[in-house]
């Protein structure tokens, strides 16, 4: 008998359990791409007949972290920067929950680009979502590691004098298994690449552009975009990782032209996913450890069995 | 003192074996029926890279390493560089002897390996010193003792060969110990260097005064540091997870708990920095296994964020804290107290934790449980201090104190059956911070159970954990969040107060400490009760330089400060029992503290 009956339920689920009805209307600006993270996500559970109690959604601090108070589930509104550990965790803890995180690009790319190196090299089996607006938005449109070079904020009067980053090649290069960008204009092939995503196992990384009509008034609505597996001119094996690294530098450049390319960069598919491979190496338990405290019959190991070495 | 103890101090290069040859030095005197005490010195690159190791036996329970030792076994550095004179580091060979002359007791005895060091590399002072302090100098060639039989590495077994034929140790421990620990061959070679070197020595003629005590064990003893306890308390407390990320002296929990989680059905994480490994413990522990992680000054700064978002969300946590010598890097492998401050109130707001400081072995043990169950009974991060002295140094303990059942009770925490029972906002939502709860803590639901689903947030929030910055439950949530404070007072009060307090209870004279230092205070203190008169003062000894604890014993209870003088010691030594015999002295003759280690200040008013 399992403590956690949510999970893997054969309920019929409905799009609107993942409304909560405490807060179901979402505060952000008028026209913000985040409410199309919001949609897309709700769809892709919905699809996917997921409980709203079986998953664990772990966000940053932003506008954007603000998505697990618009999204009825299990959810834990971090600290900035830190929704990948806290998820990475509570996944080793217990492997059958489905575990989202999601944050902003200063978020994950920025103050927490550690966690995000780190987490897509261990290859965990969650889904992370980057709101990448090119901006600080919470803090009012400070310039972020993704906004292109020359954009100007209050705290870059003279205009940014940096490169923004590849966060498709980086993630790439991290170890990421399933990379892709999406945007928030584009709801149906968001929804497609979120199911995608969560039923990947090991580290799924999504770019998700979200416009932010407030602060980055470079007008940046990603129209029009154009999705590269619906597109000859784009013709590339995303299994391939020589190809993708091509593909998403490709990508990366042509936004900072003004060119929105979308779509599945990557995907490794067989390789063990992080939890699996401890597994393999015994160094974690094949059944969850959070249930062991549930479990009247799981046989404690005590210290005093230890003490030989110390006679 | 000198007559009822043996006080041995091991020394030679860093990597020559030291630790190993004194633990089983120390297991030897243990197994004899001793108490035992040690005392480890760290290898720092600055000094040359040499360590000593001092093992103090006594038919008594030994709480402190002692003033001074008396016995030194000189193996030299087998990893000395720049042998010229004017090099940076000097000359590393002689080290090993050279710089443990100075806390050598009168009439001690000092064994040095001929085989490395000859008569002209010995200070010029040396035949001097010695006669004035009627020192009793074997020059053995250990060396060439240990390559007769077999190779040069077994020169510690020769030393230890030696060090039992001057003081009349039975050599069946020695033996006993090296069959558990090595293959046959490798047994039989040792065996022979023990007993060749003994054999030699035990001819020699004997005029020295140093002996072994005697002493008798009613129950078995086991060997350990307060790394090793503070592992087992987790451990025994149903802990299933650890992340971390090395640093010394916290390193050696971390790799105690890595070495031993998996077999115990949990798992442990080296990750990419302090601030992750803190964040991990959380989410492992808001996933519903008992989790902890920890660090030494630097790395503890970095949890300071993850520790508060622990007080905010109420996710239950134990940090363990390995102090050094700050500030920054300061002094990595020196003991000091400093971090006080830093561990009771870093990160922003109200400080809402427990910290404990245990100081010694058995209170590391049951500290460290006591820490998983307020962490886990009232959703509160407790922190359990300790230093390089605790972790370095090893002791005996009855083995029927480990004898206890495990506790892998999860605290307040709701099964399915009980959460359907428990309160919700209309929509379904668990309450799962409620205004009002008895103790202060509101219990919680775990990710995947049926009914419990909620928000945990770093902001301040409603019930259902949403974020709200409504005045009436800010206040409601901040007070709950307080009032764990007072009920984990009382928990304390009533069950155990981990305080510990030895002497007559209406005695005029005080001595106050906490953590590490307390043994040396305990012993220090049975020397100092022949000095007692009737005057209110107490002196509070603790190793850092700004008086921390005194200031917190001060700020909590608001008066006594022209009761309190300080002995503070930071030069990155723990203190030694006659320092604070001095120190205490000062308090009340007002004599002037004239030891350059440490520094004596005297009451001020509040
Ligand atoms: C340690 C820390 N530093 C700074 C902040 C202030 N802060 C909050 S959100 C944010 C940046 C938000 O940008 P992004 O992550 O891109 O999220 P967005 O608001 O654009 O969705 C900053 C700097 C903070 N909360 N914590
Ligand atoms: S500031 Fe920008 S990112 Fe934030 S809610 Fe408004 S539009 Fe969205
Ligand atoms: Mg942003």
């Amino acid at each position: 008998m399992s403590a956690f009956n949510a999970i893997d339920t054969d309920r019929e689920i409905e799009q609107e359990e993942f409304t909560p009805e405490i807060e179901p209307q979402a505060t952000w600006c008028p026209g913000c791409g985040d409410f199309g993270v919001l949609k897309a996500l709700k769809g892709a559970a919905t699809e996917l007949g997921l409980d709203p109690e079986e998953i664990l959604l772990v966000t940053g601090i932003g506008c954007s972290g603000k998505l697990s108070s618009y999204f009825e589930s299990y959810g834990f509104h971090s600290i900035h920067g830190r929704s990948l550990p806290v998820a990475r965790a509570a996944k080793l803890a217990n492997p059958e929950l489905t575990v989202l995180a999601a944050g902003g690009d200063g978020d994950g790319y920025g103050i927490g680009g550690n966690h995000f190196m780190h987490t897509a090299r261990e290859n965990h089996d969650m889904t992370y979502i980057v709101f990448n607006n090119e901006i600080f938005g919470l803090t009012k449109g400070q310039t972020s590691p993704t906004s292109p070079k020359g954009h100007k904020s209050k705290t870059q009067p003279q205009g940014s004098a940096k490169d923004p980053l590849r966060p498709l090649s980086m993630s790439l290069s991290a170890g990421a298994s399933y990379v892709a960008r999406t945007a928030a204009v584009n709801p149906n092939q968001a929804k497609e690449i979120l199911v995608e995503a969560i039923q990947h196992d090991g580290f799924s990384h999504v770019d998700f552009l979200t416009q932010c009509p407030t602060w980055n008034k470079d007008a940046k609505q990603y129209v029009p975009y154009i999705d590269i597996q619906q597109n000859d001119e784009y013709d590339f094996d995303v299994t391939e990782r020589r190809e993708a690294a091509e593909a998403m530098y490709e990508t990366e450049s042509a936004l900072w032209e003004g060119k929105v390319l979308t779509g599945r960069y990557y995907q490794e598919d067989g390789r063990r996913t992080y939890h699996e491979e401890k597994m393999q190496q015994d160094s974690m338990p094949e059944s969850p450890i959070a249930e062991q405290y549930f479990d009247d019959d799981h046989e404690w190991k005590r210290s005093y069995d230890l003490l030989d070495a110390h006679r | 003192m000198t007559e009822n103890e043996l006080i041995w101090r091991i020394a030679g290069g860093s990597g020559d074996g030291i630790d190993s040859t004194s633990q089983n030095f120390t297991k030897a005197l243990m197994r004899a029926g001793l108490h035992v005490f040690t005392h480890r010195h760290y290898p720092s690159r600055i000094r040359g890279g040499h360590t000593y190791v001092e093992v103090r036996a006594r038919g008594e329970p030994v709480q402190s390493r002692g003033d001074g030792y008396n016995f030194l076994l000189s193996l030299g550095d087998s990893f000395a560089r720049n042998p010229q004179d004017d090099a940076y580091y000097g000359t590393e060979e002689v080290k090993p002897l050279t710089e443990n002359l100075e806390d050598l007791n009168e009439g001690g005895i000092v064994v040095y390996d001929s085989g490395l060091l000859d008569e002209e590399d010995l200070p010029e002072d040396f035949d001097e010193r010695a006669e004035a302090n009627d020192w009793h100098v074997y020059p053995l060639d250990l060396r060439s003792i240990a390559k007769e039989h077999g190779r040069e590495v077994m020169r510690n077994t020769a030393g230890v060969g030696a060090t039992a034929a001057l003081l009349d140790i039975d050599l069946r421990y020695f033996k006993e110990l090296m069959a558990e620990s090595m293959p046959e061959d490798v047994y039989e070679t040792n065996v022979d260097v023990l007993e060749d070197a003994h054999g030699r020595v035990a001819e020699m003629d004997h005029d020295h005064d140093v002996s072994v005590p005697t002493g008798d064990h009613e129950t078995e003893q086991v060997l350990l540091s307060a790394s090793n306890a503070i592992t087992y308390g987790a451990l025994d407390e149903g802990c299933r997870f650890i992340a971390g990320y090395p640093m010394t002296p916290w390193t050696e929990v971390f790799t105690l708990m890595s070495q031993h989680l998996p077999e115990f059905g949990g798992v442990a994480e080296q990750v990419e920095d302090e601030i992750a490994a803190a964040s991990l413990a959380l989410g492992a522990s808001h996933a519903g296994v008992k989790s902890m992680s920890g660090s030494s000054g630097g790395g503890f700064a970095l949890m300071s964020e993850p520790l508060g978002l622990a007080e905010i969300t109420e996710t239950p946590v134990v940090l363990v804290e390995a102090a050094r010598a700050g500030p920054s890097t300061g002094m990595p492998t020196k003991p000091e107290q400093g971090d006080l401050e830093h561990v009771l109130y870093t990160s922003q707001g109200d400080s809402n934790r427990v910290v404990f400081a245990p100081g010694n072995v058995a209170e590391a043990y049951e500290q460290t449980r006591k820490a998983f169950e307020l962490a886990y009974d009232y959703h509160i991060p407790a922190i359990v201090m300790y230093d390089q002295k605790l972790s370095g140094e090893l002791r005996n303990v009855d083995t029927d104190f480990f004898d206890r059942e495990p506790n892998p009770d999860p605290g307040a925490t709701l099964t399915e059956d009980e959460l359907s029972e428990a309160a919700h906002h209309a929509s379904g939502k668990f309450q799962r911070y409620q205004h009002d709860t008895p103790a202060g803590a509101s219990p919680r639901s775990i990710p995947g159970q049926r009914g419990g689903r909620f928000l945990a947030s770093g902001n301040e929030h409603t019930p259902e954990g949403h974020i709200s910055e409504d005045p009436d439950n800010r206040v409601a949530q901040m007070n709950r969040r307080m009032e764990k404070l007072d009920s984990i007072e009382q928990d304390l009060a009533e069950n155990a107060s981990h305080q510990s307090r030895r002497g007559d209870e209406d005695a005029t004279y005080g001595i106050m400490t906490f953590g590490s230092q307390q043994g040396t205070v305990e012993e220090a203190a049975e020397e100092i009760e022949a000095f007692l008169e009737s005057v209110d003062e107490c002196l509070v000894v603790e190793m850092n330089a700004s008086a921390q604890f005194k200031g917190l014993v001060q700020r909590e209870l608001g008066r006594f400060g022209p009761r309190m003088s300080s002995l503070l010691k930071y030069n990155g030594n723990p203190f030694e029992p006659a320092e604070i015999v001095e120190g205490f002295e000062a308090t009340i003759n007002g004599t002037e503290f004239e030891r350059p280690t440490a520094r004596f200040q005297p009451a001020a008013g509040d």
